[in-house]
């Protein structure tokens, strides 16, 4: 094995640097760290490998996985395989996006400033909304923290959350929220939606928000005129959404709905599945809330000669400045998936959003459709985008199992997180699932629960 | 060829009809979606998005490229934010379709090498900090931080401990610690530093009582000094029932040579985007493990990546201590990829000598400017030091005018203007890679702008000269703030 190939200095450099520093012994550098803390001997770290070894340890590692590449997968719940334009990888890969960091020089940090402005606009576009930021961490913690800052310009402590959300989102708000000491209240679900008989009993005086999911967690498409009208029934309760952005190619954005703050993750946009993330939560709001958003905002302005530029903007926000009063304490987010998602949208463009769409919504309702043939049980109505729940009448997990050995990753098992829904699977069926596919899986399921 | 001034955005290079994108045509047949969706959720007006050829597309982001600066571009020494090199056997493995071509949710059973690769890394930073227990969930620095507090605040809270209610961080603290502490629910109490820039023992002491839940503090500081006293530090804070709390904005500097859970840290958090080459993707994705001592452990968030006694990989969802999800699924699993991957890339020796390294990059670097810029803390530097350009300031030259004249030579100029103690902060780190050419050539530099600022101050003070734009209005952006691209 050579020399480390990322250290460049050879052992004449430091004796050099040594010379410089005026000092014999490199050990010199240390005398500030006490010697009852210092480490000796070797840390139990494993050992190093050339870069041959390291590729052949990693793709075996890769191998002992099974893909969404190699099977045709039914599994969605918030994550989903979707077509990714091979720009999408070659412009991401350019060094002078990955490996420069937040753009604080703007001078030289125009293109990612650009960049970042351009996706602000596309999620604007999207949602239906006045402003969005530079991104979140995950569509989990964006819905987490528009509840802190419904909490927090209302000054109101109760948040109300649908339990048609995601149930990982909900824990994570959770999580959240008890930080803030914020009481969360979740609303029932009647036929596969928010109950909004329940829900317009529950918002009071003290409701900071109202957070659904639109399509929700069982791909139904919630009334948000219904809910909306509920939330804004009692002044200043903010109504929050949660949406995967690919839906709304197609569907009637929230913001006209009068959202307040939507929410979501950008994954369906031109991003990996890669086992939960990296992935891109987005944030964007109304006028009235933009002095309030967490994260980094990205606005256009000029230089000294009046030419158009970008900078971080509105940074009184933001924890380098506000500290202990800032909005949020983001600071690093998810830029570079921010930029795929970007490049996505834009390959996509105009028709091809509304296409991908439309493929999710016609191909999901063929499989239902094709399923409720064979005489298999679709709940709740058919206003759904790409996923939509069975009910196998047996355990979800063992018939997984069974289609994994016919090769296909299969649905969500519902049970897995509500014990009431034992028996009942969300499949998800994008547009990247040929009709083939579809009708095998349907057989491979017919097969499998008629044989229990 | 220089980067054009002038780059329109991708809306203005729309035309109607253009496409980047190619998609089979729908195989099943279609039904008017008005049958399943109320016509009312069917969206009016299609989402205005632009029109382009895919090499239109290719064209546009390579402009923007070229308008960017990135480590593979240059000398990035940042301070604070290890803008070391990114190596591309990383970005290679984290695309092998194994690992980013599998869902999160899907069988365990099916997903066996994404769980090993977690545990082993898991293994090898506990190994790093000296911690027993580690989650891999927080998706970077600040999200680590709120988490490590919240797994804190459970801890008293299970004790019935309920009055500990302010985390004391010291005045050189990075702006996520009091945010981070305000997030999890906490207060925060500054404690001062000392002449030498380290904690003041004396004003520890007098903040430190039975309200308080955590000390917050990286070691070395933001000041790239190391807290000698960490130790009594540690027993001030135990004494006083707190925990001690770990930022691992600095680790690059101490790998192998000491570590936190020898200090007397009780929880750690570290960026695998800084210290173990992330990349940092203009400004994320990051990654936050936190690490815990032993009693602390039964408050990680859940799941745990377990291995089983028969040798396979799994969750443990069955933490009814756990502070519960911080995020969903497992983390930024790409990010923890390419951390492994460059961990097993350096090994236990590697890792030490890139600490060395890095700490002896910086002390040469400070030594060869500190003729012409005022140096605050006479004593050895770990990873980074903060000059000060108080001695330029005099003559009319602000830290930011030396900082937007460094872009004219080819460099990221440092973190300005942190830590906040020091008048006109230049933060600058190095890193291990680095080459000792790269530090001669960035030294006369900075010593040129100095002498600038002597003999010729206006050019220095109407810096940047080379860039696309020259300094750019940010009053006006955040008086008329304009978020987004309108017809």
């Amino acid at each position: 094995m050579t020399g480390f190939r990322y250290l460049p200095a050879t052992d004449e450099d430091r004796k050099a640097m040594l010379d410089e520093i005026g000092i014999a012994d490199e050990d010199e550098l240390y005398t500030d760290v006490p010697e009852k803390i210092r480490f000796h001997g070797t840390l139990n770290v494993e050992k190093a490998l050339s870069e041959p070894e390291l590729i052949r340890l990693l793709s075996g590692l890769a191998l002992k996985n099974r893909t969404t590449e190699q099977y045709p997968s039914f599994l969605g719940a918030g994550v989903y395989d979707h077509y990714i334009p091979s720009v999408v990888d070659s412009v991401i890969s350019r060094g002078e996006f990955y490996t420069a960091y937040t753009p604080y020089q703007a001078e030289v940090s125009q293109g990612e400033l650009q960049a970042i402005f351009e996706f602000q606009t596309l999620i604007c576009e999207l949602t239906g909304m006045d402003a969005a930021n530079s991104s979140m961490y995950d569509g989990s913690t964006a819905l987490a923290e528009a509840a802190l800052l419904s909490a927090g310009s209302t000054r109101r402590k109760k948040i109300i959350v649908s339990e048609t959300v995601h149930p990982q989102y909900r824990e994570v708000l959770h999580t959240y929220a008890e930080g803030r000491k914020l009481k969360v209240v979740t609303i029932p679900s009647a036929d596969g939606v928010t109950d909004v008989t329940r829900l317009n009993r529950e918002i009071d005086a003290d409701t900071a928000c109202v957070i659904v999911q639109y399509p929700n967690f069982y791909g139904q498409i919630e009334r948000l005129r219904d809910i909306e009208e509920a939330v804004h029934q009692h002044k200043g309760v903010k109504f929050v959404v949660s949406s995967d952005p690919l839906a709304l190619g197609i569907l009637t954005p929230p913001g006209a709905f009068d959202a307040d703050i939507v929410v979501g993750d950008c994954q369906p946009l031109g991003i990996t599945e890669s086992f939960g993330g990296p992935h891109c939560g987005y944030f964007a709001v109304k006028k009235n809330l933009i002095h309030k958003i967490p994260g980094r905002l990205v606005g256009e302005t000029v230089d000294e000669q009046g030419q158009r530029g970008y900078v971080l903007t509105l940074q009184a926000r933001e924890q380098h400045i506000r500290r202990d009063k800032a909005t949020s304490n983001i600071c690093s987010n998810q830029a570079l998936n921010a930029l795929a998602s970007s490049v996505a949208m834009v390959a996509f463009g105009k028709q091809g959003i509304r296409e991908l769409a439309a493929q999710n919504i016609q191909k999901a309702h063929y499989a239902a459709g094709q399923l409720r043939q064979k005489g298999f049980t679709v709940l709740y109505e058919d206003s759904f985008f790409n996923e939509f729940v069975i009910d196998l009448g047996q355990s979800a997990s063992s018939v997984n199992e069974k289609l994994m050995r016919q090769g296909f990753i299969g649905g969500f098992d519902l049970g897995r997180r509500v014990p009431e829904m034992a028996g009942r699977m969300l499949i998800a069926v994008t547009e990247m699932r040929t009709k083939d596919e579809i009708d095998q899986f349907v057989h491979a399921l017919e097969v499998i629960v008629d044989a229990r | 060829m220089p980067a054009e001034k002038n780059q329109p955005l991708i809306f203005e290079q729309s035309r109607k009809g253009r496409t980047a994108y190619s998609l089979p045509a729908l195989d099943v047949p279609e039904t008017p979606v008005g049958e399943w969706i109320p016509a009312d959720y069917l969206r009016q007006d299609e989402p205005d998005f632009p029109e382009v050829s895919e090499l239109q597309l290719v064209r546009h982001y390579t402009a923007l490229s070229r308008r960017n600066f990135g480590v593979d571009n240059g000398f990035y020494p940042l301070g604070s934010c290890t803008m070391k090199y990114n190596p591309k056997v990383n970005e290679k493995v984290a695309r092998l379709s194994g690992f980013n071509a599998i869902h999160p949710l899907q069988d365990e059973q099916t997903v066996q090498g994404a769980l090993e690769l977690l545990y082993r890394l898991q293994t090898n930073l506990e190994a790093i900090t000296g911690m027993d227990a580690m989650t891999l969930q927080p998706a970077a620095g600040a999200h680590g931080e709120w988490t490590g507090l919240r797994i804190i605040k459970a801890f008293h809270g299970a004790r019935k401990d309920i009055r500990r209610t302010k985390v004391i961080i010291p005045d050189t603290a990075h702006g996520t610690n009091p945010a981070s502490a305000s997030v999890a629910g906490f207060d925060t109490v500054t404690v001062k530093s000392d002449a030498n820039g380290l904690v003041d023992l004396e004003d520890l002491k007098r903040v430190a009582d039975d309200q308080t839940a955590a000390l917050m503090l990286t070691n070395p500081n933001t000041l790239g000094l190391f807290e000698t006293h960490i130790q009594e530090i540690a027993e001030i804070v135990h004494a006083a029932g707190g925990k001690v709390y770990y930022d691992g904005a600095n680790m690059n500097a101490i790998m192998g040579l000491t570590r936190p859970g020898d200090m007397g840290y009780d929880v750690v958090h570290l960026n695998l985007h800084k210290t173990f080459t992330g990349p940092h993707g203009g400004g994320g994705p990051g990654s936050g493990p936190v690490g815990v001592k032993k009693e602390l452990a039964p408050f990680l968030p859940k799941p745990l990546i377990i291995r089983h006694p028969d040798g396979s990989y799994g969750l443990d969802d069955d933490r009814p201590q756990s502070i519960g999800r911080v995020k969903a699924f497992f983390g930024n699993f790409g990010i923890n990829v390419r951390a492994y991957a460059y961990i097993r890339t350096m090994g236990p020796e590697g890792l030490r000598q890139v600490s060395r390294d890095a700490v002896l990059n910086a002390n040469y670097l400070k030594k060869k400017l500190s003729e012409d810029f005022e140096m605050p803390f006479s004593q050895f530097c770990k990873h980074e030091f903060v000059l000060s350009g108080s001695r330029q300031k005099a003559l009319g030259v602000r830290t930011l005018d030396m900082a937007k004249r460094l872009l004219d030579f080819g460099y990221y100029p440092p973190t300005i203007y942190f830590p906040l103690i020091v008048d006109e902060a230049m933060m600058i780190e190095p890193t291990e890679t680095e080459s000792k050419e790269t530090l001669d050539a960035f030294a006369e530099h900075l010593i040129t702008i100095s002498h600038e600022a002597e003999d010729d101050p206006k050019t220095v003070q109407s810096a940047p000269h080379t860039t696309v734009v020259a300094r750019l209005d940010e009053t006006r952006a955040a008086r008329h703030p304009v978020l987004r691209f309108k017809k």
